[in-house]
């Protein structure tokens, strides 16, 4: 085999491979992404209830609820409009009425959504960043606020 | 005081580094020895400054002198010692000090122990490394100087966020740097050989031992990291394919790459270009991965308070730097000597095929990280991506690599037999089929794909024993020949195999999570509940009081068949100074396996959420990294590279000639 072969071999396989992994990922972003929805997003876009998307906001004071069998329900607002959603599972150490949340879920028929996970922060001073823009773009957010 | 010489010591540093960026640079074009080694001595006086700086920072913390902004937001005087120490690290300006520790710790090492370097080359790697130090210098002193005073000085501190007082801060970020920052040695050695316009087979003997020990501290570092998150964040996972995690394994593909690659170049003096540009790249990502924590452009369930300002300076060094060393590759490489000829089916061939589908697995993890950033800035649609995409094109990539990994070692150097190799592999492939057909039994239909995980992982394992086998001639020659050619062998050969082995452990750990089980159950006391063949009771709540904190615990008692086998106490710790509470999950081991165990809410009944775990082997993925640092460690001290190329026989004679004084 000359040099030239071998290379040819070798830019054809590695083209092979980068097409296989390029086919791989336009594939998985087509059904894997999730898009995130401020509250006001939701009431505007329709969004077809059992996508999976994420939703983030404040959690609204006073609409924390718990039920049986560690069923919660809150309400995530952004100042504007505001989604009930509801949730069975543990939620984390820093999830509290007036702080900031990103929930992943599905809209149910009934227009509420349901969380499957309830994004946990390590930080307390740390406000998920989807949050802050949702929060900016309906007025509601003053910068300093955080600290 | 002490913060005012710390920050002085800081400055110095940043002047000695200026001059180390320039003068060995003119020597190395001169060929002035003396300019050239003037960049030795600076190189181990910028260690010993960056050290002082970053002492006086530690002494700040460890007297809690509240006076200094950083200790004040991150420490508290009731901290138990080893996390007002941990916690100088604990914050963004101390571990850009920790970085650039390192970072002066390796040029301070090249300059003592490169001994066997050609002046020039040693020159212009150092002027390098400076230049990169220079770049941190200025951006700790302009943007997050951990020495600000505050008048007047509070009384007491903001104290550490809480999830961070444990003992994984003292390992995690120290050596998940050692290895990011590690990889900047390789990318001094390769701007330099671009700069010479020279590169040879000794280049990679050269680069190799630092690049293996960046590695190997990156290994072990990103496991850590995964294990604390497993056992801190309290939901038992323990990878999330959070960005965060994703800029740490995006260097250790690269690494691992680099690592291979360099191995054929050593050897066979081929893939001389591809070898540096990936170690501009792996570099290069380290780079990324600092960028994309510290700026906090990307949300992350590790994201801690970050400040975008500090995101431009970073992404400036990040483009001077990244751009600057593939447009100097752009240029030089063209110049190098085309290397060695080998066939496709060849050792060469098999690590070809390893850095084939290493860096394209890291190409995927770099889309799915940042494709959210640039369809965010193209379009303003938020999106996330999540697990199912990093599983749905990261592992049909590593697959295929992980089956190749046996095949590499046994096939020979430029023209290999794969049939031969095959033949020899039998063994190994039954092996595989014996745990496939093993996991069907056992685990019956409940996931198809998990047992040939299984089989894939011990077939690798069974492979890596194979390789040995062979070269010991274990079965087929009297012991005493075998302890003879075991003792023969070179230690990169054990290396090798005890890596493949560890990263085979990795995958069973990891496919061994399919039979995970898991329960989310609300308790009273008096009542128990069963899981995966163990009987959990609570017994109760108990109150503690730890140092800065109070803890709330429930007892558990643990039985398997009847018989008590222990008790856990998962907990919640509220921290007072800062409003708020972190979960303490507990852990019980048995064998590699472990059960979990971490508290919700307490209810207004009186009954508390718990979450239990099986988690089968659960500990594999972790040992299994450790397994592989110890293969790294192995071939680290491999005479070849202890003693590095043959020094140049007119010093030698040089030195002979010296009159005895």
């Amino acid at each position: 085999m000359t040099r030239k072969q071998r290379r040819l071999i070798l830019i054809g396989s590695s083209l092979a491979v980068l097409a296989i992994a390029a086919a791989l990922v336009l594939s998985a972003l087509r059904d894997s992404i999730v898009f995130f929805n401020s509250p006001t997003d939701i009431a505007e876009k329709h969004i077809a209830p059992g996508t999976r998307i994420r939703v983030g906001g404040l959690v609204k004071t006073g609409s924390l609820q718990r039920g049986d069998n560690l069923a919660i329900r809150f309400e995530v607002t952004d100042g504007k409009n505001e989604i009930a959603v509801r949730y069975q599972g543990i939620v984390p150490d820093l999830f509290r009425e007036g702080q900031g949340v990103v929930a992943e879920g599905s809209l149910a028929p009934g227009g509420y959504f349901v969380a499957d996970t309830v994004l946990a922060k390590h930080d307390e001073r740390y406000m998920p960043r989807e949050v802050v823009d949702a929060l900016k773009k309906s007025g509601r957010w003053q910068e300093g606020e955080t600290k | 005081m002490i913060p005012e010489l710390g920050h002085y010591a800081l400055v110095l540093a940043l002047a000695l580094g200026l001059v180390q960026s320039i003068v060995p640079v003119i020597g190395a074009r001169r060929h002035d020895v003396a300019l050239m080694r003037l960049g030795s001595s600076t190189a181990v006086m910028q260690f010993a400054f960056v050290a002082l700086s970053f002492l006086a920072l530690t002494i700040c913390y460890v007297t809690s002198d509240f006076s200094v902004a950083s200790v004040f937001e991150n420490s508290h005087s009731m901290m138990p010692l080893i996390y007002k120490i941990t916690s100088v690290w604990g914050n963004h300006e101390g571990s850009m000090l920790l970085w650039v520790l390192i970072l002066s710790l390796f040029g301070a090492m090249v300059a003592l122990f490169g001994n066997n370097l050609p002046d020039t080359l040693k020159a212009n790697v150092l002027a390098v490394q400076s230049w990169i130090a220079t770049a941190f210098y200025l951006f700790i002193l302009l943007t997050s100087n951990p020495f600000l005073r505050l008048t007047p000085a509070p009384l007491e501190g903001r104290d550490l966020n809480p999830i961070l007082q444990d003992i994984g801060l003292a390992i995690h970020p120290p050596l998940l740097y050692l290895g990011y920052v590690g990889f900047s040695i390789a990318f001094s050695f390769a701007i330099a050989a671009l700069i010479e316009g020279r590169i040879d087979a000794a280049w990679a003997r050269w680069v190799r031992p630092w690049t293996l020990a960046a590695w190997m501290c990156l290994t072990v570092g990103v496991a850590m990291g995964s294990y604390w998150a497993y056992y801190e964040l309290g939901w038992g996972g323990f990878w999330f394919w959070d960005p965060v995690e994703n800029a740490s394994l995006m260097p250790w593909l690269a690494g691992t790459a680099l690592l291979h690659s360099a191995v054929v170049m050593e050897k066979r003096n081929a893939l001389k270009i591809w070898t540096l540009l990936l170690a501009i790249l792996t570099f290069s990502l380290s780079l990324v991965g600092t960028f994309l924590v510290r700026s906090g452009v990307l949300t992350s369930v590790h994201t801690f308070a970050s400040d975008p300002a500090r995101g431009v300076f970073i992404l400036a060094i990040l483009v001077l730097f990244i751009g600057g060393g593939l447009s100097l590759f752009a240029w030089r490489a063209p110049m190098l000597k085309q290397g060695g000829l080998f066939a496709p089916i060849s050792r060469e061939g098999a690590l070809v095929f390893n850095n084939l589908f290493l860096t394209t697995a890291c190409l995927t993890v770099f889309v799915g990280t940042l494709y959210p950033l640039a369809l965010e800035a193209f379009t303003g649609e938020k999106i996330s991506v999540g697990a199912p995409f990093f599983n749905l094109t990261f592992a049909p990539l590593f697959i295929p690599l992980m089956f190749a990994v046996p095949f590499g070692p046994l096939l020979a150097w430029k023209r290999g037999d794969i049939l031969g190799v095959a033949q020899r592999l039998m063994a190994a492939m039954g092996a595989g089929l014996v745990a496939i057909a093993a996991g069907f039994a056992i685990a019956g239909a409940t996931s198809v794909l998990a047992p040939f995980g299984i089989g894939l992982a011990f077939f690798v394992m069974a492979g890596a024993l194979t390789d040995l086998v062979e070269r010991t001639g274990l079965f087929r020659m009297p012991i005493e020949t075998v302890r003879q050619r075991a003792r023969g062998l070179p230690r990169s050969t054990w290396g090798t195999a005890v890596a493949h082995f560890g990263i085979a452990m990795t995958l069973l750990g990891i496919v061994c999570q399919t039979w995970a089980s898991e329960r989310i159950v609300a308790l009273s006391p008096k009542q128990s509940v069963e899981l995966s063949g163990y009987d959990f009771s609570f017994d109760g709540m108990v109150q503690h009081a730890g140092p800065n904190y109070s803890e709330l615990a429930a007892k558990f008692t643990v039985r398997e068949g009847g018989v008590a086998i222990g008790m856990m106490e998962p907990s919640k710790r509220s921290f007072a100074s800062r409003n708020t509470t972190t979960t303490e999950a507990a852990l019980m081991s048995r064998g590699a396996s472990q059960l979990y165990l971490s508290l919700g809410d307490t209810n207004p009944d009186g009954s508390i959420a718990i979450r239990i775990y099986h988690k089968p082997m659960v500990l594999l993925i972790w040992l299994g990294a450790v397994v592989m640092m110890l293969g790294g460690a192995l071939s680290l001290s491999d005479r070849r590279l202890r003693i590095g190329a043959p020094k140049p026989a007119a010093k030698q004679a040089a030195a002979n000639l010296q009159p005895a004084e």
